[in-house]
């Protein structure tokens, strides 16, 4: 599918993050350019300590940008902005965090972690439909009804975390912010959880902004990733096309390291080990280059010769 | 494998918590011998007992916890005596083993350093009490130990504190802890999850270097059965409080047996076939509290085999180092095809 045929959902243009003020200032997210589409999932790799969080904060207007635009349907969501549009995109841009066991509540019962964020967007509805709706939100993550009377230190992890994700779904959004969903789950829950994410895009057509540090996980939920380093996103392609022709070093270091299950290609494995100063930016400073098809490299262009040889 | 002398074996192992009167039952009778010399790694979901296990070789179990029935015994003393470990008692025997004879990596590098002391000081601790060293000396065996994990600039990160590390470089730290106290035998509780994917793998490879080094005997824990078979010579996967099934790395990924293994590797993501559903197993553990019954691993098991309720198997051997307790290995059980994912490792394998 050609990228002019598919309905842009977000568009990134030259975002900036900025933490502290004067002399203590701390960029940490530079000019990060990046399209998603609407129904794909979007996948965003990087170390902790990257800016991967902070890109889907700032998405979610958790943080305030310092430069650049997000652009939400077409319309500018970052600074000032109206209050009605305000309105929209809290229903609209929902998230999922990363530790089931600190994100909900303690003190709440279920049925008001996940029925809360009703209150605000549907304030029409009784309590009684609300009720309703949190059944509903329940049963479609898999959960049944009867636990919304429930506190969340009666669930295990991988439950804990679908209410998060029914807690996201119930207000119906059309994008949602996964900031590494799976990465505090055990290994067979971690399963259900990626199904059940898969389910949900397929039956609503719901886009996702995948965070995550783990490159495996990736390639087996995202249609396009993004790799994030220092704050720079380094290289965007395809998933396919990202694993099979890594070009960017630091995205060829993350890939060696992928564990796999197979001693035999453990053994031989070489870990390549990314070190920044093999780039003379000072000098030569980088650029967004698209190098293959749909495959996009910040290098500049000696770098890009040299790599693609 | 040539020479196998175990250091440490566990004999019908069982170890019971007591909580608020009720009884829980976290290990069912374990047999294991951990071989000199080994890298032997445990790999279990959360709650299969896998650090209770680990964390009785040392006596660091919670006060409510206790062997019950079985043994542990110890062969890796200098002076060449068996040391039966599920029979020390007081602080101070323990005291001679813990450490000295067999040490401990947490998960959490952030939490198993002391943030008040400096890193020079803390090494330096377990280099004064197990290697009766004092200060020059003392000093000196410290920049040798963080050389040794690979920390640049030892004579400044010596004198910085904890804060001033990052988590890949603590965990290093904590690694140079350890090995200082020259230990026989090194307990890793899940050593890279709290980090980064390119970090982790790092981490391990200094774990090969510090094992050839220092000849230890490894013991790995994780519930990532894709870390560890990098690193790993046998691998033991427990479920409920029981190794489910053991054999070296190559017998586990290319010819498991148990249902659980297969299981287990069928719902890793990195063997995900993308637009496909991932393989989940259904249903939660056993509850410990109560008697299991049978296998405990059918309720969760689609294609469980009747006995598979009512008796609990015994250890099937399928090769001298690999051992699985399944009924679908009795020569009268019918033949149960392996899920896709694993035919492909097998292949692989080949």
């Amino acid at each position: 599918m050609a990228d002019t045929e598919k309905e842009v959902l977000l568009e990134v243009k030259d975002l900036e993050v900025t933490y502290g003020t004067g002399r203590k200032k701390y960029r940490a997210v530079n000019r990060a350019n990046f399209t998603i589409y609407k129904g794909e999932t979007f996948g965003l790799v990087g170390e902790s300590g990257s800016g991967k969080t902070t890109i889907g904060r700032a998405i979610m207007r958790i943080i305030p940008t310092s430069g650049g635009q997000i652009l939400y349907k077409g319309q500018q969501i970052n600074g000032k902005i109206s209050r009605e549009l305000d309105r929209k995109v809290i229903k609209e841009i929902q998230m999922i965090f990363q530790d089931p066991q600190s994100s909900l509540n303690e003190r709440a019962k279920v049925s008001y972690i996940v029925g809360e964020g009703l209150m605000n967007v549907r304030p029409d509805l009784t309590p009684a439909q609300r009720e309703e709706k949190v059944r509903q939100a329940l049963l479609d993550v898999g959960l049944l009804p009867e636990f919304a009377s429930r506190f969340p230190h009666e669930f295990s992890g991988g439950q804990r975390q679908r209410i998060g994700i029914a807690r996201a779904l119930i207000v119906e959004p059309d994008f949602i912010i996964a900031d590494e969903p799976i990465s505090a789950l055990d290994m067979s829950i971690r399963a259900q959880v990626l199904n059940l994410l898969r389910h949900l895009q397929q039956q609503r057509g719901i886009t996702y902004l995948f965070i995550a540090h783990d490159l495996s996980v990736m390639r087996y939920i995202s249609d396009r990733i993004a790799v994030i380093h220092k704050g720079d996103i380094v290289e965007l392609a395809d998933a396919e096309e990202l694993i099979a022709h890594p070009i960017h070093p630091y995205t060829r270091s993350l890939l060696s390291a992928i564990p796999m299950p197979s001693p035999r290609r453990e053994r031989g494995k070489q870990l390549l080990i990314y070190d920044p100063s093999i780039h003379h930016y000072d000098t030569n400073p980088p650029a967004w280059r698209q190098l293959r098809d749909r495959h996009w490299v910040l290098c500049n262009e000696a770098e890009a010769k040299q790599w693609m040889e | 494998m040539e020479n196998q002398t175990p250091i440490l074996s566990a004999r019908n192992l069982h170890i019971c918590f007591n909580l608020r009167g009720r009884v829980l039952h976290a290990i069912r009778g374990i047999d294991l011998d951990l071989y000199k010399g080994e890298v032997l790694a445990i790999v279990g979901e959360s709650g299969s007992g896998k650090s209770v296990f680990t964390k009785s070789f040392m006596g660091l179990l919670d006060a409510n916890g206790s062997i019950t029935e079985g043994t542990i015994d110890y062969f890796g003393a200098d002076d060449g005596k068996p040391v039966r470990l599920s029979a020390l008692k007081k602080e101070k025997d323990w005291l001679k083993i813990r450490g000295r004879e067999i040490a401990m990596i947490m998960q959490d590098p952030m939490t198993s350093l002391n943030p008040l002391k400096t890193i020079g000081d803390q090494i330096a601790e377990a280099v004064e009490i197990h290697q009766h060293l004092k200060g020059r000396a003392a000093r000196e065996k410290v920049l040798e130990y963080l050389r040794d994990v690979g920390i640049p600039d030892p004579e400044t990160r010596a004198k910085q504190y904890p804060h001033e590390f990052s988590g890949g470089m603590r965990q290093r730290v904590v690694i140079a802890i350890a090995v200082a106290c020259s230990p026989q035998i090194l307990i890793c509780d899940e050593p890279t999850t709290a980090l980064d994917v390119t970090i982790q793998a790092q981490i391990l490879e200094l774990l090969k270097e510090m094992r050839v080094k220092y000849k230890l005997t490894i013991v790995l824990i994780t519930h990532d059965l894709g870390v560890v078979a990098n690193i790993a010579d046998r691998v033991a996967v427990m479920y409920a409080g029981d190794i489910v099934e053991i054999g070296t790395a190559d017998e586990i990924y290319y010819d498991p047996r148990h249902p659980y293994t297969w299981a287990l590797l069928s719902s890793m993501p990195q063997m995900g076939v993308k637009g496909e559903d991932l393989f989940n197993i259904q249903g939660t553990p056993p509850n410990l509290f109560a008697e299991v019954q049978g296998d405990a691993f059918a309720p969760r098991n689609p294609k469980a085999l009747k006995i598979d309720f009512v008796k609990r198997p015994p250890y099937f051997e399928v090769s001298p180092t690999h051992k699985a307790k399944t009924w679908l290995l009795d020569p009268r059980a019918p033949k149960v095809e392996p899920p896709a994912v694993v035919q492909r490792l097998r292949e692989e394998g080949i």
